[in-house]
């Protein structure tokens, strides 16, 4: 019935396509097909990625999903700590923290999609490794959150630091690095323990929260999501400790130093505005500041960011905008927050962390 | 050796006499048989046992317990759903990143789509025509997605959600079905070269799972591609889609070309009917009949395999229930965002399946 005349049908679309006339067809066409096909995107092979960003008038950012660090909220906009550092690049090219396109990419596809040219960068917690820097072609800016293999404790144990855990029992996953660092760790600390290995991350949990082990231990970003499936997650705290490294760290690929340089110093300029104490809420007040280096870091004295090419208010503009880095930190993922992380390591090198930034000048 | 078989073999079909249906009970009210021996009566009591003892906390849970409206703080100190957590992210979660203001483009692409499915769905409406509705159709939700009535101005990063889903499993479909067509009949071609092709694709395609296709597609594809052309995301997901579908469509597709007798190809070559005008008139409208169930059935696993795009990071519309409850301020709220999508997946496949049965019994009359 239908398919009787499956033959006829081509015919009659090329009778009524020709009826369109030539250029109508013709503008239908290319109309279909610039929707469906971006041919020969102009971007993907240009030198500078940075020239390429400011002739398309917005920035191309992959990111990942996890609650805290990028996620949509309920009008489909991008919020996280990662996101902000986004936003803060669209400033320093831009001076306008929306020129920036947020697309989620999947762990195994974002660094292909990076290389292609599907993103100008990728805030999506790439781990910094040796093999994706040097052999793999990337680039990375400086370590943005130091995340790491973490240990959670139930609150009433009124444990604070790991190296309190002698004797305790460890419910560890099967078959992950997991297993190998906690054994390290302990090891190291001279204390002992007693693991429950299990195959099932469900079961971990519940293996857990029934009380067979004391310690349950993970990736500590994995870690702050899992303490909030828990039943009641406020009767649960993660340690500071980080017992492996996981440097989270802006990745680009290479081929355009000047593009690196922006990423670095818009990171850098969030963690020297909370070194120098400027927030949002009193940077306008630094403005009148005698500090010679605050008044090149915040733009009052041109000269610097003349010299680096960017507009001499970026940071100004950054830190009003979004704040530094610790209040970054902590409207999207710090203690006061749903996910509750201490700074821990991402905490300025003046507190006993790993944040530093080189000088502005 | 044919004398030897037994003389029943050789009995007409019609012949055979058949057992009446439910002649020990003599009813066909849908009670009967429960408790009619003590074997079912057994098994009838233990499904009411676990019936018993599943439905009322399901039913606390959706229901009684149950948050309707609110923030996601009165959620967290109630013990049922929080169908509050849907309402709030409703929008997000049929639209995913689509831009707000424009949401009205992917709902009318939902109507628009539904639309021509229902439209598909009454045999009345079998016409040629309506394959060239069903291109026109398309083309109209894809440029309406991109933007129209400036297409472009909305990348196809942003589509998501419900009409995501519907538009990779519409296009999918269509676009396997003529690739499925050539597979089937190469398949059964007498020209080896074609038939040992088309036997390749089917076989290789079929042989690995839909995510490895789709990782080909997402990860290889633009290496194979000359320099400075890139497809689009979406589209290079779609077309793996569509490969995939059409080995299994084509399956389907000779199923139903080994269903019609040899009499029909020999009375349309007798006619002298042309290879061409013997599929069209004579074989074709035959053996698709046979397998428009089989159709839906394979319609119905596409619409659910159109979430494995999460691999690529699209966000169809499981994809964005499962980020939705991401959001810090309404977070882990999984179970919810799971059981909606769940319910309009059910809704989407039983209708589908329901229609099916309908269409079989009214093609057999």
């Amino acid at each position: 019935m239908m398919l009787q005349s499956l033959g006829r049908i081509s015919s009659r679309i090329g009778r009524r396509v020709g009826r369109l006339g030539p250029v109508k067809a013709g503008v239908i066409t290319l109309a279909v097909a610039t929707t469906l096909l971006t041919a020969v995107s102009p971007d993907a092979w240009a030198g500078a990625t940075l020239d390429a960003i400011k002739a398309r008038g917005v920035i191309k950012v992959g990111v990942g999903t996890a609650p805290g660090f990028f996620s949509p909220d309920s009008n489909g906009r991008w919020q996280g700590f990662f996101v902000d550092f986004g936003r803060a690049l669209a400033i320093a090219v831009f001076n306008d923290p929306d020129k920036v396109q947020f697309t989620s990419s999947s762990p195994q596809q974002r660094l292909p999609a990076l290389q292609s040219g599907e993103f100008d960068i990728l805030l999506s917690g790439v781990t910094e490794t040796i093999t994706r820097a040097m052999h793999l072609g990337f680039h990375f800016g400086p370590v943005i959150f130091y995340d790491g293999q973490g240990l959670m404790v139930a609150r009433k144990l009124g444990v604070s630091q790991g190296t309190q855990l002698d004797g305790a029992t460890v419910c560890i996953q099967t078959g992950t690095t997991g297993e190998l660092n906690i054994a390290d760790f302990f090891r190291q600390n001279k204390i002992s323990f007693k693991p429950v290995v299990i195959e099932e991350t469900s079961q971990v949990r519940d293996a857990f929260t029934s009380g067979r082990c004391d310690v349950l231990t993970q990736d500590s970003s994995a870690l702050a999501l899992e303490r909030l499936r828990l039943p009641q997650p406020d009767d649960y705290v993660v340690l500071p400790e980080r017992i492996s490294k996981e440097p989270l760290a802006p990745a680009v690929r290479y081929g355009d130093d000047q593009w690196l340089e922006t990423v670095n110093w818009v990171v850098y300029a969030t963690i020297q505005a909370e070194e120098y104490g400027i927030t949002s809420a009193n940077v306008d007040s630094f403005l009148s500041s005698d500090n010679p280096g605050i008044r090149r870091f915040l733009g009052v004295d041109p000269s610097v960011g003349e010299a680096a090419n960017l507009d001499p208010k970026f940071a100004y503009t950054i830190i009003k905008t979004l704040g530094n880095y610790g209040e970054i930190f902590d409207r999207n993922v710090g203690p006061k927050t749903r996910i509750g992380f201490e700074r821990g390591l991402n905490q300025l090198w003046t507190k006993g962390g790993l944040l530093y930034a080189p000088p502005f000048r | 050796m044919d004398r030897a078989k037994p003389s029943a073999l050789r009995t007409p079909a019609a012949q055979i006499p058949v057992a009446p249906r439910r002649a020990r009970n003599g009813g066909s009210g849908w009670w009967r048989g429960l408790f009619d021996t003590p074997a079912n009566a057994v098994i009838t009591a233990a499904c009411l046992l676990l019936l018993g003892i599943a439905i009322p906390p399901v039913l606390r849970w959706t229901v009684l317990d149950a948050v309707w409206s609110g923030t996601s703080e009165t959620c967290r100190s109630a013990s049922g759903a929080c169908w509050a957590f849907i309402g709030e992210k409703f929008r997000f979660i049929l639209f995913g990143f689509y831009p707000r203001q424009q949401h009205w483009k992917p709902a009318l692409t939902l109507v628009l789509l539904f639309g021509m499915i229902g439209v598909t769905a009454v045999p009345r409406f079998w016409h040629p025509r309506l394959v060239v509705l069903w291109v026109v159709a398309i083309i109209a939700a894809v440029l309406l997605m991109a933007g129209a009535p400036h297409p472009g101005t909305v990348a196809t990063d942003v589509w998501a959600g419900l009409p995501l889903t519907l538009l990779l499993a519409v296009i999918g479909i269509g676009a396997a079905f003529p690739l499925a067509l050539l597979l089937a009949l190469g398949r059964r071609s007498r020209m080896g070269g074609v038939r040992w092709m088309s036997i390749l694709v089917i076989e290789v395609m079929r042989g690995v799972p839909l995510i490895a296709v789709l990782y080909a597609a997402i990860l290889l594809l633009p290496l194979m591609l000359p320099a400075g052309v890139t497809l689009d995301k979406l589209l290079r997901a779609q077309l793996a889609l569509a490969g995939f579908i059409a080995a299994y469509m084509a399956e389907v597709i000779r199923a139903g070309l080994q269903g019609v007798g040899d009499g029909q190809y020999e009375a349309a070559k007798s006619l002298g009917l042309s290879y061409g005008t013997m599929l069209r008139l004579v074989i074709l409208p035959q053996a698709l009949r046979i397998v428009i169930p089989s159709f839906v059935t394979l319609a119905i696993g596409v619409l659910q395999s159109t979430t494995l795009v999460i691999v690529i990071g699209a966000f169809d519309f499981l994809n964005t229930a499962r980020v939705a409850a991401s959001d810090p301020n309404w977070l882990g709220f999984f179970d919810e965002a799971f059981f909606f999508t769940g319910a309009v997946y059910f809704l989407l496949s039983f209708l589908a399946s329901r229609y099916s049965l309908w269409l079989e019994r009214r093609l057999r009359r």
